[in-house]
């Protein structure tokens, strides 16, 4: 095919339209706005037809690859199929055109889904009460940090000020924490990828408001040491903060709340099987222990005992951190995906994603560097090509997956290794997939001594290769100028 | 092997000082630049502002990582090098003969904690 | 066994377990203390089948009373072309993650570019980036971003004339971030420059925000605003509707340095408030302090142009705790509906809408006014939300609308009742509901 290198503004011509707006037969006019008020020039947009914009963007969707197109193995993102059946739930009439601020009594549906997903979360999770309200995992992370401060603030517990982080976790967590107004210590990880619980013990006192931790960590280990973990954070006063962007492998079998944790978020686009869109929209509810339900932010969805929904507010909440209630439709997903896998079901899939991980980790770790050999979660680190004489990079093997017709993983992450390549299945791929996938790593890591020439110029097959970014971070063009 | 150059200064978070009168210039070594790789950016202060030493007083920016300056010297800054801000990979070709800041050095007596071409050269050996 | 998500069959689960030399399913947990494996039984119905989801979600849907919004507040019931949520659903956008291959992102990665580049066409700002999660989250970043470009500030100001909700989510951000909020007072309607001026110049203020068009539905004269900070150093943020940016002057004609807000009226389902999309710009010289996804322009081994993510070292997975903010993420596939509304629309299209508004808007102003049952509050331009007094019951009055099948008439905290009409009310509707309005007091009265 073509490759197509259009831009709409490129595409437009003075006198298309693309619109049909009924007659307005209306008297007063823009022309009564003052002057000053108004703009001195029209918005430079562009002017395209229906069809031109149907193209266009269809011919766009081709230069893009979705869990829908391929195998998309990407470490620590969890791109498991997304059903449709959530789709149209979530597209019907009745709740894509409610208005948020209508009153209670006329959105008791949409009140209801709040109300069915906060009971589904609580019982797959072990928490006591969950707020709708962030967008994104990072949003929720903050969320859930914020709940953590105010928590401490309302004990007049004033000192503590200091959030403890892995040095393997990912880097929103201490971003989060800066944002929250905490300060960052580091605490070690050991040779094993593990938390160093005696290097944690130095850290801990009076001025420590929690510990943040991924339970499987970044490497796809369970952190073994969870129990003793949390006597001493909370011996200290501290609070747990469990990150729930790798909750999938303990999906149906292993739940937050019952290790200790007093604060969670979940990702409704990794775990929960909402599409991730590009980038979003996602969804991160924050969910607590009962002791902490009354610092969640506001609004919340509450029941009476007859059943009807409440919008309520609480004068402890940890403030307000979205407009409205969250990304609602996101929440509509979430729920058709409970439902459908039900109590049974959802019980497999976490070990299914465990068994796939752990399929692929065993049938390549002589070709790659496997730097901890023992059983994963739902993801595994090699550390690039077991040869290591070939030169060839993660960045090689990854651009030479994509030649294959697969998704790359994720690189260069977690910073513990130099050729991290992150690899996570997720349950919703066939043993077919896997042995596929397995055939092709195997090639590329024969490629790399027979032929490394092709590994580092790769992809061939591709719309575009390699982009310049220091070009683009140097000189930048951020948007389109004639 | 970084190249390092004789009669400057050194700090362990691989700045370089030349010292000119009561002032002085700071820059990057050979030895930064390598590892940061093709750099994008330079964020430098503003003349005027003060720096403290062993305090950051900007970052240098490659495609994908992120490095803070640290003050090797404490003062007013004095000057700083323009030719950055449209080409900060100047840092990567010739990091000795382009600065980043020129300060007016408030204790000149700083300089004697850090390091001459010779123990840097063996500190940048043992990393 | 067998479910629809999963491939698995029991044969190829044994073959599994047998390369990995595990036992079972079970084995494969061997590393979790026992105490913490779940053994109970979820309280979860048990597992539907997809008529039956089908059948309760279009029970809870129908429990939502369908109503014809003549409310805003943030959130606009405007028309939203066919054309969009067909090529939105497409697989390859809307199953696609964050575009970190740039290879075979090319897709999402030309639309966020065209997003960023009509955003900074309709604000008249330099640079925008990939969007943000909604308008209130994007005017918390706005606030810590101007605490970034200024360095050592710590105090911001907000206009008491933005929405309760943008004033209500800021100053969340910044209670915790160690950001001082301050407010400049509401004069007649509108943010007062006098009492701008009057707390400028200290020293700790980075910047302030405003709005474009604001709570009331007024549009604001922002004449002097950016005179009066800038003389002090400080940033002047402006919050504006985006779709009412195709008429009115733009925050970079108002000297803004930094403009957020939010996307939602470009072609957005109300969906009960999200997912919206929030969109931030800034000028060039404080791009790099810009959070947030960005999409630049440049060339592949083949010279041939292309779009990457691009100046990453502002973000958090590089800076971790010294990042600008922590977000990670976009509403990019809500920035896809923008891109596609905005390319439908166009230059004219979007003009016309504002027309449209402009005029329903104002014939139910007149109408509602002519009932002698509203008086008006302030005497200012408006486009399409506008807010009145009324002695009718606000609460009773809200009741009897939605049994009339409205949703309008929405008390502000001051006990003023707001309306709003956009391009999709016609005049029948707006007659019906005045008549609604009529046959209320009428009935009240005969109760008094």
């Amino acid at each position: 095919m073509k490759y197509y290198d259009k831009l709409i503004f490129e595409l437009s011509k003075p006198g298309r339209k693309g619109y049909s707006l009924p007659a307005g037969k209306w008297t007063a006019t823009l022309s009564s706005i003052p002057e000053n008020l108004l703009r001195s020039e029209p918005a430079p947009l562009p002017e395209v037809s229906e069809p031109d914009v149907v193209r266009h963007y269809t011919n766009l969707s081709g230069m893009n690859f979705g869990v829908d197109n391929g195998f998309y193995p990407l470490g620590s993102c969890t791109m498991k199929y997304n059903p449709k059946i959530n789709e149209e739930a979530a597209s019907l009439q009745g709740f894509a055109s409610v208005h948020p601020l209508q009153p209670e009594s006329t959105v008791q549906g949409c009140l209801q889904v709040y109300h069915e997903l906060e009971k589904a979360l609580s019982a797959v999770t072990g928490m006591a009460a969950f707020t709708f309200n962030p967008f994104a995992g990072a949003h929720g992370e903050l969320t859930g940090l914020m709940v953590m401060r105010r928590y401490h603030l309302d004990r007049n517990d004033l000192k503590r000020t200091k959030v403890i982080v892995p040095d393997s976790a990912h880097g929103t967590n201490p971003a989060s924490a800066a944002v929250c107004g905490l300060q960052v210590v580091q605490v070690k990880s050991t040779p094993e990828g593990l938390i160093d619980v005696e290097d944690l013990k130095s850290r801990l006192d009076d001025t420590v408001a929690g510990i943040m931790m991924t339970n499987p960590n970044t490497l796809g280990l369970f952190e073994t040491e969870i129990r003793e973990i949390a006597e001493l954070v909370h011996g200290c006063g501290g609070l747990l903060y469990y990150d729930g962007a790798n909750m999938n492998p303990l999906l149906g079998k292993v739940r937050p709340g019952d290790m200790g944790f007093d604060i969670m978020h979940l990702n409704l686009h990794k775990t929960f099987s909402t599409p991730h869109g590009g980038g979003g929209p996602g969804a991160g509810p924050v969910g607590v222990s009962e002791r902490l339900a009354e610092y969640l932010p506001d609004p919340k969805v509450t029941a009476d005992a007859d059943g009807v929904y409440h919008i309520s507010r609480s004068s402890h909440a940890a403030g307000r951190v979205s407009g409205f209630m969250g990304n609602f439709s996101v929440l509509v997903k979430a729920l058709a995906y409970i439902w459908t896998l039900g109590r049974e079901n959802i019980r497999m899939a976490g070990p299914l994603s465990v068994l796939n991980a752990n399929y692929i980790k065993e049938s390549l770790k002589d070709v790659y560097r496997l730097p901890v050999d023992r059983v994963c979660k739902h993801e595994f680190v090699f550390d690039g090509l077991a040869d290591t004489s070939t030169g060839i990079t993660a960045l090689d093997v990854a651009k030479r997956l994509l030649d294959y017709g697969f998704h790359a993983p994720t690189i260069y992450f977690p910073l513990l290794f130099h050729q991290s390549i992150m690899i996570e299945p997720t349950e919703t791929e066939s043993k077919e997939t896997l042995d596929d996938f397995i055939a092709v790593m195997s090639k590329i890591a024969e490629e790399a001594a027979s032929d490394p020439e092709i590994l580092k110029s790769a992809p061939h097959n591709t719309p575009v290769r390699r982009p310049d970014e220091t070009l683009a971070a140097t000189k930048p063009v951020l948007a389109f100028n004639g | 092997m970084a190249k390092i150059e004789e009669g400057l200064y050194y700090s362990e978070t691989h700045e370089w000082v030349k010292p000119e009168g009561g002032e002085a210039l700071v820059g990057i070594t050979d030895y930064a630049q390598h590892a940061l790789g093709n750099i994008v950016y330079v964020d430098m202060p503003e003349e005027g502002d003060e720096m403290t030493k062993d305090e950051e007083f900007g970052a240098v920016e490659s495609v994908k990582a992120a490095s803070d300056l640290v003050a090797p010297v404490s003062g007013e800054v004095v000057g700083c090098n323009a030719a950055l801000e449209d080409g900060p990979g100047l840092l990567n070709s010739d990091p000795y003969g382009n600065w980043i800041v020129r300060v007016k050095l408030s204790d000149a007596s700083e300089l004697d904690t850090l390091m001459d071409a010779a123990a840097y050269a063996e500190f940048c050996e043992k990393l | 066994m067998g479910f629809s998500y999963f491939p698995h069959t029991d044969g190829d689960i044994r073959e599994m377990l047998g390369r990995i030399g595990a036992g079972s399913l079970d084995g494969l947990y061997s590393d979790v203390p026992q105490e913490f494996i779940f053994k109970g039984e979820f309280d979860l119905p048990e597992a539907m089948s997809e008529m039956e989801v089908r059948r309760r979600f279009a029970e809870m849907a129908e429990r939502n009373r369908k109503l014809t919004v003549f409310c805003g507040c943030g959130a606009y019931d405007h028309y939203s072309p066919a054309v969009i949520p067909y090529l939105t659903s497409r697989a390859e956008f809307q199953t696609a993650y964050t575009p970190y291959q740039a290879e075979v992102s090319q897709g999402t990665l030309r639309y966020i570019f065209e997003y960023q580049s009509m955003i900074t066409m309709l604000s008249g700002m330099d640079c925008s980036n990939a969007s943000m999660y909604d308008g209130a989250t994007a005017a918390a970043e706005a606030m810590m971003m101007s605490i970034a470009c200024t360095r050592k500030k710590s105090r911001v100001l907000l206009s008491r004339t933005l929405l309760p909700q943008v004033i209500e989510v800021v100053r969340t951000y910044a209670g915790y971030h160690g950001v001082d909020i301050g407010y400049v007072a509401a004069d007649g309607g509108v943010t007062s420059l006098a009492d701008l001026q009057g707390q400028l110049g200290q020293d700790d203020v980075a910047g302030v925000l405003v709005p474009s068009v604001n709570r009331y539905g007024i549009i604001e004269d922002l004449s002097g605003f950016a005179d009066a900070v800038h003389a002090h150093k400080e940033l002047l943020m402006v919050y504006a509707d985006p779709s009412a940016l195709a008429v009115l002057k733009t925050p970079g004609e108002w000297g803004a340095d930094i403009a957020c807000g939010d996307c939602q009226s470009l072609g957005l389902p109300l969906s009960f408030g999200g997912p919206y999309c929030g969109w931030l710009a800034c000028r060039k010289e404080h791009v790099r302090k810009l959070p947030g996804r960005i999409v630049g322009e440049t060339v592949d081994m083949d010279g041939k142009r292309s779009y990457v993510l691009t100046l990453q070292a502002r973000e958090q997975h590089i800076r971790r705790e010294k990042a600008t903010s922590n977000i990670c993420s976009n509403q990019s596939l809500m920035a896809l509906y923008v891109t596609i509304y905005l390319s439908l629309l166009g230059k004219e299209g979007l003009r016309e809408v504002n027309a449209l508004s402009y005029g329903g808007a104002h014939y139910l102003y007149d109408s509602l006014l002519a009932t002698g049952l509203f008086e008006p509050v302030f005497d200012r331009p408006f486009l399409k939300e506008f807010v009145l007094k009324s002695s009718l019951p606000a609460a009773e009055l809200q009741q009897a609308l939605c049994e009339g099948g409205f949703f309008a008439a929405l008390a502000t905290e001051e006990g003023y009742l707001s309306f709003c009409a956009t391009e999709k009310r016609t005049r029948e509707e707006i007659d019906a509901l005045v008549a609604c309005i009529k046959d209320f007091a009428h009935k009240m009265h005969e109760r008094k």
